[in-house]
């Protein structure tokens, strides 16, 4: 398992701390959003009320600048029968509850089911964000997270639509961007991070990456095992196109359907190619400015 | 996939963010091109020993130098801190590059300018001209590959053309410019350069749409696609006038710079407003990843499986 990244641990030395993240099993997901609420409070987030959006119980929509963690809920009609995916048991049990409890409500022969996710910075291993910052205000810290310097940040906006996932955002009344510290103030003092510990279910499990990779593997093991047959890890390996995640997923149907990407990449690892196409392109124009100037009578 | 063949996404709401730019950054595409290129034909307009052309062609490349940085602080969410992008040198970061590129060339065009309008700074003046004219060339096209370096689907995946687009159109603009300005006897070689530079434009366009394939659609959809439309018949009405009448009729001349001008000002608003379009869309950002996947070209970040190396 590889967990360096080209600032961490090297840049460190001897003050360099083990990496950290967060694993955040959805399996155990309730959507409470006490995570919500207590990043909120502990990083004095503004309120970003946004309606009533009638998509399930998520009003909160997306993740920003004055969003850090957000809980997606998603609702799924899947077939009542054994044929369906899902274990014997829990056909039965789906079966059962729609004669007993009426729970089938969409139509006739299907269940309900209910996916709840937290989401939040995933502290990128190839982080685009920090890679495009032009000041430096973000940077990987001692424990191998991204952080936005608040005091050094311009509001160029260039980490906005670099980062494959759609994290940071400018906060309007403030001009800065902002995002998930990992709570680096609570990790400084040894304190895990706010939603980890306000998490009543442990879905947020906050720890040394290395310790929770080998968590999770254990945890996929566990439900495959059970017949849960969907469900995955996402960004927990260092080969896919940002290097893995400081925070990384279990979860239960296709990320897309999370609202997550299936296949994010870090726009810097093509930076090599778009550099010699914009080089190319500026000697065509040298080129060209020199036929026309050169080349002609008059 | 969902049922109605397009990709699944969560309440159809968007994968990455919109960019948070203002309508200064396709103005600040244009003037970066127009002075880097005008830089360029104001170099060699002197090597040639046209003059008249060589001093518009540099009162346009410090027009626009001048212009830039203002549109770029005033897009800033922290105007104040403008220095701050001056802060270091990233090269994983074009804004860091073209920050430079765009102050040194600011300070070469200024003093090359001078010595060509007023005579001042010979020698120093000779020096800076050259090295403008080698600056202006990256300032042009070092804008495309600060969109491609993004997450944005139809810029990113344009990496390989859209720099020639953004280069063809600083040229069109340098000479559409210099054609508007100088009188009609010196400003063949002005003539040459805006219409060659037009066709190459709309040539490297539709070369970059074809091979965006299902993803160039943001290009030709909504206000992107009606600004890329009104971008390519202003070109063809400029570049029409130009080979028409410019080397004739002052009026003509200026017509047709300016029609020329304002073409590539809104081919790069359509640019512009295609991102924001595609970024919108989560079928644009898990289309293209789903199809990678599909086809074997990448493993993706999501495994059912246990991991083959130890953890």
């Amino acid at each position: 398992m590889k967990l360096e990244t080209s600032a961490w641990p090297d840049s460190y030395g001897a003050d360099a701390k083990p990496r950290v993240g967060f694993f955040t099993d959805t399996s155990v997901c309730i959507g409470c959003k006490a995570c919500e609420v207590a990043c909120k409070e502990w990083n004095r987030i503004p309120d970003s009320p946004k309606g009533f959006t009638g998509n399930s119980y998520d009003n909160t929509v997306d993740l920003g600048a004055n969003t850090w963690r957000h809980v997606a809920f998603v609702e799924k009609r899947v077939p009542v029968d054994a044929d369906g995916g899902a274990s014997l048991v829990e056909a039965a049990e789906r079966g059962g509850l729609v004669e007993e409890a009426g729970v089938n409500t969409y139509q006739e022969g299907d269940g309900l089911r209910w996916l709840m996710s937290s989401d939040v910075c995933k502290h990128c291993t190839h982080a685009a964000c920090l890679e495009v910052c032009p000041t430096g205000a973000l940077f990987r810290t001692e424990f191998g997270t991204v952080v936005v310097q608040e005091d050094v940040c311009n509001g160029c906006g260039y980490c906005v639509p670099a980062c494959p996932f759609g994290v940071l955002d400018r906060r309007e009344d403030d001009g800065r961007v902002w995002k998930c510290t990992l709570c680096y103030d609570r990790l400084k003092d040894d304190q895990e991070p706010a939603c980890a510990q306000a998490c009543p279910t442990n879905s947020i499990q906050f720890g040394e990456l290395a310790e929770l990779r080998a968590r999770a593997e254990g945890r996929l093991a566990q439900l495959t095992a059970a017949g849960q047959a969907d469900a995955r890890l996402y960004l927990a390996d260092s080969d896919d196109g940002i290097g893995g995640g400081g925070a990384f997923f279990l979860l239960l149907d296709d990320p897309e359907v999370y609202g997550l990407p299936p296949d994010p990449v870090d726009t810097t690892r093509d930076l090599g190619s778009i550099w010699a196409a914009a080089g190319a392109a500026a000697l065509a124009l040298g080129a060209g400015l020199a036929a026309a100037v050169l080349g002609g009578r008059g | 996939m969902s049922a109605n063949g397009k990709p699944s996404s969560y309440y159809g709401q968007p994968v990455i963010k919109e960019p948070v730019w203002t309508p200064e950054i396709p103005i600040y595409f244009f003037t970066g091109g127009l002075a880097g290129a005008s830089a360029g034909l104001a170099q060699l307009a002197e090597l040639r020993g046209n003059d008249e052309l060589a001093r518009r062609a540099w009162a346009a490349a410090l027009a626009g130098v001048a212009a830039s940085p203002l549109l770029l602080i005033s897009d800033l969410g922290k105007p104040a801190r403008f220095l701050n992008m001056l802060r270091m040198f990233k090269v994983t970061s074009p804004m860091s590059v073209g920050s430079w590129i765009l102050s040194a060339s600011g300070a070469t065009t200024a003093v090359a300018a001078m010595r060509a309008w007023t005579g001042l700074f010979p020698r120093t003046g000779r020096a800076a001209g050259g090295a403008a004219a080698a600056l202006g060339l990256p300032l042009s096209t070092y804008t495309a590959a600060l969109i491609a370096n993004t997450a944005v689907p139809v810029w990113h995946e344009a990496r390989s053309t859209l720099p020639l687009v953004f280069a063809s159109g600083a040229a069109a603009s340098a000479g559409a410019v210099a054609v508007a300005a100088t009188p009609e006897r010196d400003a063949a070689p002005a003539r040459r350069l805006a219409l060659g530079a037009a066709v190459a434009e709309l040539a490297t366009v539709e070369l970059m749409e074809r091979r965006l394939g299902k993803l160039g659609e943001p290009y030709r959809q909504g206000a992107a696609g009606r600004l890329s439309k009104l971008g390519k018949a202003l070109t063809l009405a400029g570049a029409a006038v130009v080979a028409a009448r410019a080397g004739r009729s002052r009026a003509a001349a200026v017509t047709g710079g300016a029609l020329l001008a304002a073409g590539g000002l809104a081919e790069r608003f359509g640019i512009f407003r295609a991102g924001f379009q595609s970024a919108a869309d989560p079928a644009y950002v898990v289309g293209p990843q789903r199809e990678r996947l599909a086809g074997g070209e990448a493993r993706g970040a999501a495994r059912r499986h246990a991991s083959a190396s130890p953890a």
